[in-house]
């Protein structure tokens, strides 16, 4: 099993965590919503696995690449 | 009284307004974020108030904040700009209650049109054509299928569901057949009742090729309105307007006319006080067009109107509601020439339109001059953050005719540099370059269907 780290594509703000650290997720899951310029960006599993933990909370300020989330591939 | 104009705003339409109310010799007080201190707007105004930190829910939206301001730097009148507060009525009726002139129609009228399904039935009333729609569903009218696939019947596929409270594109979802229609009402009142507090929603008739034409007003009130013609918005990306023009192209003199007919009833039915814009919807196939909701304040596009009528809407704004200055008769209105209004976004057309915050290391944008002018809040070095809109400029051109106009803008956008962060600056030259844009042939699915040629070819 191969830890997988989900970063974000863009600064911005974290406005929802749509899951919960032990979820099982398919790859291109919404995990979470990003709102940045007054849009939502979607943070998705990049594949399918079970969402070890949660880097950042709802409201929290993010930089390009930070850690989102990690996951813990199927595979 | 001396006056002093709050700008509850930032950006580019701050420095708009101060330039407006300078030209008046009149004080102005900007107001500014932890993210905006060192921003254009605040370097603009004659003083400056900070009004908390960078997320606009604790400062340009925070009523409290902006109202203290108001009374801390001796304010006489305070100027919402778009966006933000401008069409909040309860925000306007506290600036009026706490002594300040509120340069925006009356929170009455406010109210009545921030509330679509209110505003449909005003407008109906009004002999306005509107959109084939339900009446309004609350959460426990959710519940009962039946009743909700007969009104979307009537309405008829394919539908949008709205957020009656909802606004700019904001909590608008299309349903294409009665399969996905319930679970896309709970969904849209769900978000509707986190984002606005009111999960009210309804059903109205999408049209499959619509052009987007808007009506600019300015009301008198009981002394009656004129309109400054149309604007064409049909270019838009998600609802988001890109590229804007007045006149429209290829519209013919009837329905232009009937157009401004319509926005008129409607400012007479509200006895409309100030600037205000009635947007409808024109069926490409049948040339019906439909009232879609109108704006009590100011827009983003009001400039391609002032550079055809060669009118100062802000300027009139002000005078209004100062109380000098008189009223414009409809007939000293010209509509000369043609204007198109570009905005640059900060934006990756080539990433799915992807905001882009970070910092200008190179921002460079033509000189304004006779035919072209330029709107902006940033400069060189500033730092676009994520936290407001993406909008880093807009380029108006004017011109004796459109072809010229959209060569002009094409010019305008080859001269300006930005580095440090990805734009949509490509993107609206190859808009711009073409033919179906060029002939006129664009309704409001353009970008969706064309986006993504357009974005990659350009270099």
């Amino acid at each position: 099993m191969a830890t997988i780290e989900v970063l974000s594509e863009i600064a911005g703000v974290v406005w929802k965590i749509e899951r919960a650290a032990g979820d099982s997720v398919a790859t291109g899951d919404e995990i979470a919503i990003l709102e940045s310029m007054k849009m939502e960006i979607p943070v998705e599993a990049p594949q399918g696995g079970r969402i070890l933990s949660f880097a950042v909370a709802e409201g929290d300020a993010v930089a390009e690449g930070q850690l989102i989330a990690t996951l813990e591939s199927e595979a | 009284m001396t006056p002093r104009i709050l700008i509850a705003n930032r950006g580019e339409i701050a420095r708009r307004i101060i330039r407006s109310a300078k030209a008046r010799g009149i004080e102005t007080v900007a107001v500014y974020s932890e993210a905006d201190a060192n921003s254009a707007h605040v370097a603009d105004a004659t003083t400056s108030v900070a009004i908390g930190p960078a997320a606009a829910r604790l400062s340009y939206l925070d009523t409290a904040r902006v109202l203290q301001a108001a009374k801390e730097s001796g304010a006489t009148a305070l100027h919402p700009g778009y966006g933000f507060l401008s069409e909040n009525a309860d925000f306007a009726e506290a600036v009026i209650a706490a002594g300040l002139i509120w340069i925006g129609p009356s929170p009455k009228t406010m109210r009545d049109m921030a509330d679509k399904d209110r505003a449909r039935s005003i407008a109906e009333a009004a002999g306005v054509p509107v959109v084939p729609g339900s009446p309004r569903f609350s959460a426990k009218d959710l519940a009962d299928e039946a009743v909700l696939q007969a009104a979307a019947e009537r309405v008829g596929y394919p539908l949008l569901v709205k957020a009656a409270a909802g606004g700019g594109g904001i909590g608008m979802r299309r349903v294409n057949g009665p399969e996905t229609l319930a679970e896309t009402l709970r969904a849209t009142a769900s978000m509707a009742a986190k984002s606005f507090g009111d999960g009210a929603v309804f059903l109205e008739r999408f049209v499959p090729r619509a052009r987007h034409v808007e009506i600019q007003v300015f009301g008198y009130g009981e002394n009656g309105a004129i309109h400054l013609y149309e604007r064409d918005c049909s270019l838009q990306r998600r609802f988001q307007k890109v590229i804007e023009e007045s006149p429209a192209p290829a519209l013919s003199d009837a329905i232009r006319a009937a157009m401004a007919k319509a926005a008129l009833s409607l400012c007479a039915a509200t006895r409309y006080v100030g600037a205000g814009t009635v947007e409808f919807i024109l069926d490409v196939e049948t040339e019906e067009f439909f009232f879609l909701e109108m704006n009590t304040r100011i827009q983003v596009e009001h400039p391609v109107t002032e550079s055809v009528t060669g009118t100062d809407l802000v300027g009139m704004q002000i005078d209004l509601a100062l109380g000098q200055g008189g009223e414009l008769a409809q007939a000293s209105i010209p509509c000369a020439g043609h204007s198109i209004q570009c905005r640059l976004y900060a934006e990756n057309p080539k990433k799915n339109f992807l905001p882009s915050p970070g910092p200008l290391t190179v921002f460079t944008l033509p000189e304004p001059q006779p035919g072209l002018q330029v709107e902006t809040g940033y400069r060189q070095g500033d730092q676009v953050t994520p936290f407001y809109d993406p909008m880093l400029a807009k380029l108006i051109v004017h011109a004796p005719d459109r072809l010229t106009a959209c060569d002009r803008a094409i010019a305008a956008l080859e001269a300006t540099k930005v580095e440090g962060i990805a734009t949509n600056r490509d993107f609206l030259i190859a808009c711009l370059k073409d033919p179906d844009f060029r002939s006129g042939n664009v309704d409001t699915g353009f970008i969706d269907r064309e986006g993504k040629r357009l974005a990659n070819s350009v270099a």
